[in-house]
């Protein structure tokens, strides 16, 4: 406990930047884990450079991690910062901009020398800038200094010595922030255990940046905030890859299947393999193709001999798995493609977020291709939108997408355990064997129009697929007009059909007024909030999330018609909005942002009002 | 229990064969469905996967499981499915644009992962499906309906390449050489680790006799070596000749002139893959072209036997999995 004042808030909303190689990503994990286990609500969002090591010192080397933490439910990770830590002029230059008037700005002077000012490109020190110093409470610490001397008995090179400052300037903001070390001192043991030099300089590393905030008559105060009134229950927290991982796990289980995940690294899909790897005593088999469209064939394959096959990737690699979708589509196994967005076009803005893969995903195929979509909305709920996708695969026998995205993937939330056995199962039955003088008929379909999973193996049951039409119920190649017709339009039924067993659209807010806010996938927490902000002004705003965008809930047409007027904010130029207009003819409105960054919650609410009626709400 | 004595008709599919008349097809297909009851494997636990091209429609004739899949990427769905279905006896039926051009990339990482499962590679260094156009293997200067004033690509050669990719098992035989053929596909299948069979195989549309020096009996005694494992390496119509390795190349001899001690040895098991990579270099016309087992070396490690072994060791090291310890491993907190 600090023996200084204490003051109490119902949020922080931090930002720690530094070079690439600074450890700023390790900091703000650390921050976020120790922030949800005081039993805080937590969102967080890293951004960093699409370069491992970008040119040291420079503006695009700078990489960040924001969280915030706070005692009421929260959904973003914040708009503007409270306090800021930056490592270096770069860092320092490219995040002020987001720091609120008399916020916190901590900066390392020892990384503000004059080869450091060349490097961010900036002509004079800005810590000596009267704007800065008027606008901000900015306190200079020498980081790198104190930390060597922290870490002098350690014996360590300089080099391994400065390393460490990222645990320094944890340290002072677990002070600042009233953070319990206890969690980051049990990481240091588990990660460099092996190593007793390094964890003992990096556990001295962040004692001292405790003690300096405790001591130096610099800080005045502390902040506290107090747990988050949660859903009882116990939580842990989780990121949306990891999330998207043990959701497909648990399907596997749920299901009674094996899981095979074929995949070929690409950011920000990568970290689903890494995860999934470390589980094949669930019996997860992973294989790390040549490319994408061997990844993606190789499930394929393995959904033919009776598995539950997944393969994951972002844009780019999706436009290469997409022949080889139209084939899944045509022969109609079950199989999960995970494409987590980035911004696009092309290699575009790797390690950035954006919503412009819902087209791709829609039409991305030759010929008439329909498949569903599925996208999560929040880290957590990967976990359930994983489920979800492999239970839709199966009932109608046809590859399901799940649309998630960079913003979602990277960044994380406290996540209720589910009770295992509270999951419902999901269930499968293969055709058993057949009669040797019957003929088996592949194609033949039951209530959902899906047709049977034979597989390899079962006698009676031989039969062959391929991507050459099919005769209608004997699977036999067929180029008949007719057939082709009858086979098109089932396969299209097949998946609209699947409106009629998925929930209907729900609506925050009253079901008919002024506006209808409609979005999808990783906005949710932004739109969420900034509605919730205009219902508590007075303003007759209601928020529909879709997390079935094809076929769509059932009820979304009269929805969108019971408003008058319907605002679609997307991550990119429109594309939620064309598929609304064209199927409902409604009007909607578009706001769109691509610039690589997610919605701050202010410039919805602004987005917002300008489409309300002028009149202020009684 | 008595297992059912199958016969080649077993394997026909009730699918008319749609090939040209005169194909060299129906030879490997008949070589096939003779061999498959040999093997002892079920019919439906058999499974043919193909990619696109004329070669590629062979699953739908075959009564087992199968699949027509997409160009050049049948080794990776036979990969996939052999991964989770050990059980299985996978066959990839592919041709020369298909496995070499559009689908070089997989065909090189088949067999460097060693993937249990047979290639059957119809050589007919043509495009015949799409009507005409050169292939990877077509004949540098060949005149084809691409290359009007002859083809400048110099071709590749799929047992090269597959030596190169250290594939443990490299054959070739000849669609007219239906004993050959038949021997060399059960040789193929018997092996355990990825299989590669070259076939030579007439387009007798639009590439008719490219290989006939190899595929006509009269002429096949003077320009194709038969390979017999421990076996000296002679051809020619009364077997008056043979090879003999001089420093680091292959040399033709008349018997008559050198005594047989002299003569190269085929050794197919030879873990070193530099004689038979000398082997797969000969080219006619310079050279007699050899057919048969090239290399075929036992107790290479299986990527499907390996993908499964380390599920059943993680199973022994940690259990099976259980979502509830899944969800409460690392730090957790309770909320009242």
């Amino acid at each position: 406990m600090t023996n200084k004042d204490v003051k109490s808030v119902t949020g922080i909303t931090v930002r720690l930047a530094g070079d690439s190689g600074d450890g700023m990503q390790l900091l703000g994990t650390q921050l976020t884990n120790t922030s949800a286990l005081a039993g805080n609500d937590v969102a967080t969002f890293p951004d960093f450079p699409a370069e491992i090591r970008a040119p040291r010192g420079t503006r695009a080397g700078v990489s960040g991690f924001q969280v915030q933490f706070a005692k009421e439910e929260i959904f973003t990770p914040g708009d503007t910062l409270d306090a800021l830590v930056v490592m270096n002029p770069a860092a320092l230059v490219t995040n002020i901009g987001d720091l609120r008037k008399g916020g916190i700005l901590i900066a390392n002077e020892d990384g503000f020398t004059e080869k450091d000012f060349k490097l961010a490109k900036v002509d004079a020190n800005p810590l000596e800038a009267t704007v800065i110093n008027d606008s901000y409470r900015l306190f200079r610490v020498n980081m790198t200094d104190l930390t060597r001397k922290a870490v002098s008995e350690h014996g360590l090179s300089p080099k391994v010595a400065d390393r460490c400052k990222n645990f320094f300037a944890m340290g002072l903001v677990y002070w600042l922030f009233g953070r319990s070390l206890d969690p980051t001192l049990r990481f240091i043991e588990a990660k460099f255990g092996k190593k007793p030099d390094v964890a003992a300089a990096n556990e001295a590393a962040l004692r001292a940046g405790w003690a300096y905030g405790e001591t130096t008559e610099a800080f005045g105060e502390s902040y506290q905030v107090e747990a988050a009134e949660l859903e009882p229950g116990t939580y842990r927290n989780i990121m949306g890859n990891q999330a998207l991982a043990w959701g497909l796990v648990a399907a596997s289980k749920l299901s009674n299947k094996e899981l095979f995940y074929g995949t070929y690294p690409i950011t920000p899909a990568s970290d689903i393999l890494h995860e999934l790897t470390k589980h094949k005593n669930f019996g997860v088999r992973t294989f790390q193709a040549e490319d994408e469209i061997a990844a993606v064939c190789a499930t394929i394959g393995a959904a033919f001999g009776g598995t539950m096959a997944v393969t994951a990737s972002s844009g780019p690699g999706i436009a290469l798995k997409a022949e080889a979708m139209g084939l899944g589509m045509m022969l109609e196994l079950p199989m999960v493609v995970i494409n987590v967005q980035r911004g696009g076009p092309s290699t575009g803005l790797p390690t950035k977020t954006e919503q412009s893969d819902l087209l791709q995903s829609m039409f991305g195929r030759n010929g008439e291709s329909p498949l569903p979509i599925v996208a999560p909305r929040s880290p957590g709920d990967c976990f359930d939108m994983a489920i979800e996708a492999w239970r839709i695969a199966v009932e109608c026998m046809v590859p399901v997408m799940i649309l998630s995205d960079g913003y979602i993937a990277n960044g994380s939330e406290p996540w209720k355990l589910p009770e295992p056995n509270e999951l419902s199962e999901i269930k499968i039955e293969h055709p058993e064997a057949g009669e040797p003088d019957e003929p088996f008929l592949p194609y033949l379909r039951d209530e959902n129009l899906s047709r049977p999973w034979a597989i390899p193996g079962t006698e009676g049951l031989m039969h062959r697929v391929g991507g050459l039409e099919k005769q209608h119920e004997t699977g036999n190649v067929s180029y008949d007009p007719a057939n082709h017709q009858l086979m098109v339009q089932t396969r299209a039924n097949k998946v609209a059909n699947i409106a009629q067993r998925i929930p209907e659209q729900d609506v925050v807010g009253e079901t008919s007024g002024d506006l209808l806010v409609v979005s999808w996938g990783g906005t949710y927490g932004a739109c969420l909030t900034a509605v919730r902000r205009c219902q508590e002004a007075g303003h007759r705003v209601s928020h529909a999330h879709i997390r079935y965008l094809n076929p769509l809930p059932r009820n979304i047409g009269d929805l969108l018609k019971s408003f008058d007027r319907v605002l679609v904010p997307e991550l990119n130029t429109g594309q939620l909005r064309m598929l609304l207009r064209s199927e409902y003819l409604v009007d909607c409105i578009g706001f769109n942002k691509v610039q690589g960054k997610p919605f701050s919650v202010s410039e919805l609410i602004e987005a917002i009002e300008k489409h309300l009626p002028s009149a202020v709400p009684a | 229990m008595t297992l059912p004595i199958l016969k080649a008709a077993d394997f026909a599919s009730d699918q008319d064969v749609r090939w040209c008349p005169g194909c060299g097809d129906y030879s490997i297909l008949a070589q096939m469905k003779k061999v498959l009851p040999d093997l002892g494997v079920p019919r439906e636990k058999t499974v043919f996967i193909s990619g696109i091209g004329c070669s590629s429609r062979f699953p739908y004739y075959m009564n087992t499981y199968g699949m027509h899949s997409i160009h050049g990427r049948a080794p990776t769905f036979a990969t996939g499915l052999k991964a989770t279905r050990p059980d299985l006896m996978v066959w990839v039926i592919t041709g020369d644009g298909d496995a070499l051009s559009i689908g070089g990339n997989h065909f090189i990482h088949v067999l460097r992962r060693n993937v249990d499962l047979n290639i059957v590679l119809f050589n007919n260094r043509i495009y015949g499906l799409t009507k005409g156009q050169y292939s990877p293997t077509t004949s540098e200067g060949q005149v084809t309906k691409s290359t009007p004033m002859g083809s400048i690509d110099h071709p590749l050669s799929p047992l090269s390449v597959a030596l190169a990719a250290e594939a443990t098992f490299v054959a070739r035989s000849i669609d007219a050489h239906v004993k050959h053929l038949g021997m060399v596909l059960k040789r193929a299948a018997e092996h355990k680790g990825t299989s590669l069979v070259e076939v030579y195989q007439n387009c007798n549309v639009f590439n008719d006799g490219a290989m006939a020096y190899a595929q006509e009996r009269k002429q096949r005694a003077e320009n194709v070596v038969e390979l017999e494992h421990g076996k000296p390496l002679v051809f020619g119509k009364d077997s008056e000749k043979g090879i003999r390795l001089v420093g680091n190349h292959l040399q033709v001899v008349e018997r008559s002139e050198v005594p047989d001690d002299d003569l190269l040895i085929h050794d197919e098991k030879d873990p070193n893959p530099s004689i038979q990579m000398m082997l797969a270099r000969m080219r006619y016309p310079e050279m007699p072209e050899p057919i048969g087992v090239l290399r075929d070396v036992q107790n290479i490690a299986t990527y499907d036997d390996q993908i499964n072994d380390q599920v059943t060791q993680a199973r022994q090291a940690r259990g099976e999995g259980d979502l509830q310890a899944l969800f409460t491993s690392g730090d957790t907190w309770v909320v009242d």
